[in-house]
């Protein structure tokens, strides 16, 4: 693929940085030392007594060197600092274009708080007594957000917000085999619903029930509804409000239908965002739900996490939570391990610590006052952004008759039947104006060619105005000269990326050994 | 490395449109609709798609007919072809000229393309020109329609003449490396000028897999051949003993009596009972006679072609003496994640020829779309 030089010539304001940078096993030269570790005197050596090479079985033992890239220190450090400086993250510019993933600004303060020396050097195996304060973190933290929810108990154990639907999927197979009703194996959940909410319970064996909004209402509708539950109906596990800013209408009703059949609700909030301080998962009947503490409640995410999927239950799910839960007897706190009836131990030791401190903090400096404000603003933002977008020549809204709280899930259809010019194509086109790739959509992508932008609160206006307009450009651009858009990026670290051999197991390779296996005649050019 | 790429223009498809004809087959038409003041249009279409190929010519080796069934489109794009066929002597008579061009050429065409080794047949026509493109090659080679006939039922065309070219373009550049199986139906035109619908299903084409380019449009990306294997693994494990199956047509209930190790047909409705070979293709009398004997029974079926067209077209032979006869509650739909994306914001409709059976199957259903996956969709008639 080559450069366009004339749309490269096109001033956008933002041109990134553009490290040729090879793959790092091209880089060094084999024999550089780093260090030479000076041998334990002798005394040492004699006290000790060991001999280390002796100690690891001979079958174990390599039988040559492995083959790991050689680099003096400075090499390795310009060579990742090259490749960080490749990537657009949200510390490099706007990312309002994320929808869903509600990419607040993570207050540099609670990293500070998060790795003081009391909090990252302690160890995982310490004894309860000697870990109270990070204890006494998590079990307050637990209690802000089970008022915040309407629930009984949390836990921080889910990694992510995934994590956090499996485990209340588990806690649904756990419950209803409890009651001896393993005859309930379906689970409904709905097409704008994060597929988690499908896919979960599938790996656990349920059939998955997925309902698609009208196209004209966004809402499910009581209907549809009736046709999927049934007698062997677990549980409901769905997004609430959806991920297309859509509160559904008769959600309370859904609710009391599949309590009246025996099965349980799940409310999956990571789009809380919307709503926190003014709904309550718990008030409208939800018997379990989770929280992404790394959208609504601040912590620092973007793709890898670290994320914590803070899942919240009633009482009668209480006992199947994983294990350990943090306890509070009056006096102390401890790490309760014996939970017979626990779906078992989710990760290892207690969680992702950095988030719930973080979460903890932000909830501190903002208060019960100023976490509802945050949903208001959050709404507002978005209702601002909407208006603004929808000036955009080709630009439309789904469900454009219904309210949108957080956000919004645009499509830019009548764009591509105009001019050719799609959503992907788009997408590639707004890095060029110093925006983040957006959010499309989830799969299946009901709307065509969509768009889903989540401001979030903590966004200012001129971010908005700024997100709108780079639409506003290259909407010109598609109806001037779509090639420009068809052919972006122009001014990125790299040209575009061809997806279909990426969807393609034969071409696809994960590992450097395995793309060297299908590729034997590669070469590259070596560093500087 | 260059690839081969076959056009085929049929510049007689959608003659008949413009005039109220119904369809463009049929020797009289041609004179017919030329009369009533139509011109030919599908040319034009053809040469949207192809001005797509253009800034990929040093990649594409074009082979093409002579006249105006490919030529004359390739030479307006300033697209190097080469000929194949039959040249023809130039004529000024457009009658001529576009009578001079007949189905039997568009499948020697396609044939002759398919031997050279083209990687993708692009084709402007209907539903009439992709039967004889489907004559011609089967599902051996990846077809793209540039809808320009009158009758669309088939699964094969782009949503318009340029998303069938940038449909090209993608699976040129190696974008796209993935297909789904798109239906060849055509209609009856006889019958449909009498005012009654009776849709044929002639197999399956190999359609490049798009996002945004089909017809029906919000397609995603999902594993077709492991979707209909997990339909058929769901249907079979639920199989009653003691109830009479009666499996419709299409390639998406095809893979239950492969997994019964039955011999099946793909384009008619089979039986079976106890996980048992019945018969194959019958009519709608055989299946009454062996719902006569049978108690318990279900019918199995898939929406067909474009059209989300569920009882009706390409499967009258469960009609509804049949589906009376099982009953509403044994209806069980299957059809995959893309076909079903396919028709989000319409509903599954039914012309099972009883109006008042129609408006009973009125509702919504649960569908298996893979293994121990389902969704609700609504039947409209």
């Amino acid at each position: 693929m080559s450069y366009n030089k004339e749309y490269e010539q096109i001033e956008t304001g933002y041109q990134a940085v553009r490290w040729h940078e090879p793959v790092i096993y091209n880089l060094g030269r084999h024999g550089i030392i780093n260090e030479i570790t000076p041998q334990a005197d002798p005394e040492i050596q004699a006290a000790a007594k060991y001999d280390v090479e002796n100690m690891i079985p001979e079958c174990m033992r390599r039988k040559k060197e492995p083959s790991l890239p050689e680099l003096s220190e400075p090499e390795v450090v310009r060579h990742y600092v090259r490749l960080s400086q490749n990537n657009f993250s949200y510390d490099s510019g706007n990312t309002v274009g994320l929808g869903t993933c509600t990419m607040k600004y993570s207050p540099k303060i609670n990293d500070q708080l998060a790795t003081l020396p009391e909090v990252y050097e302690l160890h995982p195996f310490q004894k309860d007594e000697q870990i109270q304060g990070i204890l006494q973190i998590m079990y307050e933290l637990r209690t802000w957000l089970a008022e915040i929810a309407g629930m009984d108990e949390f836990t921080f154990q889910a990694r992510g917000g995934a994590h956090g639907v499996f485990i209340n999927a588990a806690m649904i197979k756990a419950y209803h085999h409890s009651h001896g009703e393993d005859f309930r194996d379906e689970i409904i959940t709905s097409a704008v619903s994060h597929p988690a909410n499908g896919g979960c319970p599938a790996a656990l064996g349920y059939k998955v029930i997925t309902l698609y909004p009208d196209p004209v209402t966004g809402d499910i509708g009581i209907e549809q509804m009736k046709a999927a539950i049934s007698s062997h109906t677990a549980a409901m596990m769905m997004t609430a409000p959806y991920d297309t800013g859509v509160f559904d209408s008769h959600l309370k009703e859904y609710i009391d239908m599949v309590h009246e059949v025996g099965g349980l609700v799940s409310l999956d909030q990571a789009n809380f965002n919307g709503v926190i301080g003014h709904l309550r998962a718990g008030d409208l009947g939800a018997d379990m739900m989770h929280f992404n503490l790394h959208k609504t409640f601040s912590t620092p995410h973007g793709s890898v996490g670290p994320g914590t999927g803070a899942v919240g239950v009633k009482k009668p799910l209480i006992p199947f939570l994983p294990k350990p839960l943090v306890i509070f007897d009056g006096k102390e706190y401890h790490t309760d391990y014996n939970r017979p009836q626990s779906i078992g131990k989710v990760g290892n030791f207690m969680g992702n610590i950095g988030s719930v401190i973080r979460a903890y903090a932000w909830i501190k400096a903002l208060g019960a006052e100023g976490i509802t404000e945050a949903a208001s603003m959050a709404v507002l933002n978005n209702n601002y952004l909407i208006k603004k977008m929808l000036q955009v020549k080709g630009m439309g809204i789904a469900w454009a008759n219904r309210a949108k709280l957080q956000e919004a899930r645009f499509t830019v259809e009548e764009l591509f039947q105009n001019t050719g010019v799609t959503t992907f194509d788009i997408n590639r086109r707004v890095i060029d104006y110093g925006i983040i790739s957006y959010f499309e959509s989830h799969e299946p992508m009901i709307v065509p060619n969509p768009i889903t932008p989540e401001p979030s609160d903590s966004v200012t206006v001129d971010d908005l105005d700024r997100f709108a307009e780079v639409f506003d450009c290259i909407s010109k651009e598609a109806y001037s000269n779509p090639e420009i858009v068809k052919s972006a990026p122009h001014r990125c670290a790299l040209h575009k990326v061809l997806d279909g051999p990426l969807n393609d197991p034969k071409q696809l390779a994960t590992t450097w050994r395995a793309f060297l296996k299908r590729n034997p005649d590669f070469t590259q050019a070596k560093g500087i | 490395m260059k690839k081969k790429v076959g056009l085929i223009v049929n510049p007689i498809a959608g003659l008949g449109g413009s005039v109220g004809l119904k369809g463009s087959d049929g020797n009289n038409i041609v004179e017919q609709a030329l009369t009533l003041g139509a011109s030919p249009y599908s040319g034009a279409r053809a040469v949207t798609a192809l001005k797509v190929l253009v800034p990929l010519s040093s990649n594409i080796e074009l082979y093409t007919c002579y006249g105006l069934m490919g030529e004359t489109v390739s030479r307006e794009v300033g697209l190097e072809a080469k000929l194949i066929g039959q040249p023809r002597a130039i004529d000024n008579s457009l009658y001529n000229r576009l009578k001079s061009t007949t189905a039997q050429d568009t499948i020697e065409t396609a044939k002759e393309m398919l031997c050279i080794g083209c990687e993708l047949i692009l084709f402007a026509g209907g539903d009439g020109t992709a039967r004889n493109i489907y004559e011609a090659v089967g599902y051996k080679v990846p077809v793209i329609g540039i809808p320009t006939g009158v009758k669309m039922h088939s699964a094969v065309y782009a949503t318009n003449p340029r998303n069938a070219g940038e449909l090209a373009a993608e699976l040129i550049s190696g974008q796209i490396c993935q297909f789904i199986d798109g239906e060849v139906m055509d209609i009856d035109e006889d019958e449909f000028r009498k005012g009654r619908v009776s849709a044929r299903l002639f197999g399956y084409m190999k359609v490049p897999l798009s996002r945004v380019h089909l017809q029906g449009g919000k397609i995603s990306i999902s594993s077709d051949p492991n979707s209909v294997k997990g339909i058929a693994r769901t249907i079979v494990e639920d199989m009653k003993p003691e109830t009479l199956y009666i499996i419709g047509p299409g390639s998406t209930t095809t893979p239950i009596m492969e997994l019964l190790g039955l011999p099946f047909t793909l384009l008619g409705v089979d039986l079976v009972k106890n996980k048992k070979l019945v018969a194959n293709d019958v009519t709608k009398k055989q299946i009454l006679y062996e719902l006569s004997a049978n108690s318990h029974a279900a019918i199995i079926v898939t929406p067909i072609g474009g059209q989300a067209s569920l009882f009706g077209r390409g499967n009258q032979q469960i009609g509804p003496e049949v589906i009376n006869c099982v009953g509403k509650n044994n209806i069980q739909i299957v059809a995959t994640q893309a076909k079903i994306n396919s028709f989000y914001g319409n509903c599954m409709k039914v012309d099972t020829g009883d109006e008042k059976l129609d408006s009973e199957l009125c509702g919504y259903y649960r569908v298996i779309v893979s293994y121990k996956q389902e969704i609700v969709f609504r039947i409209e008639c």
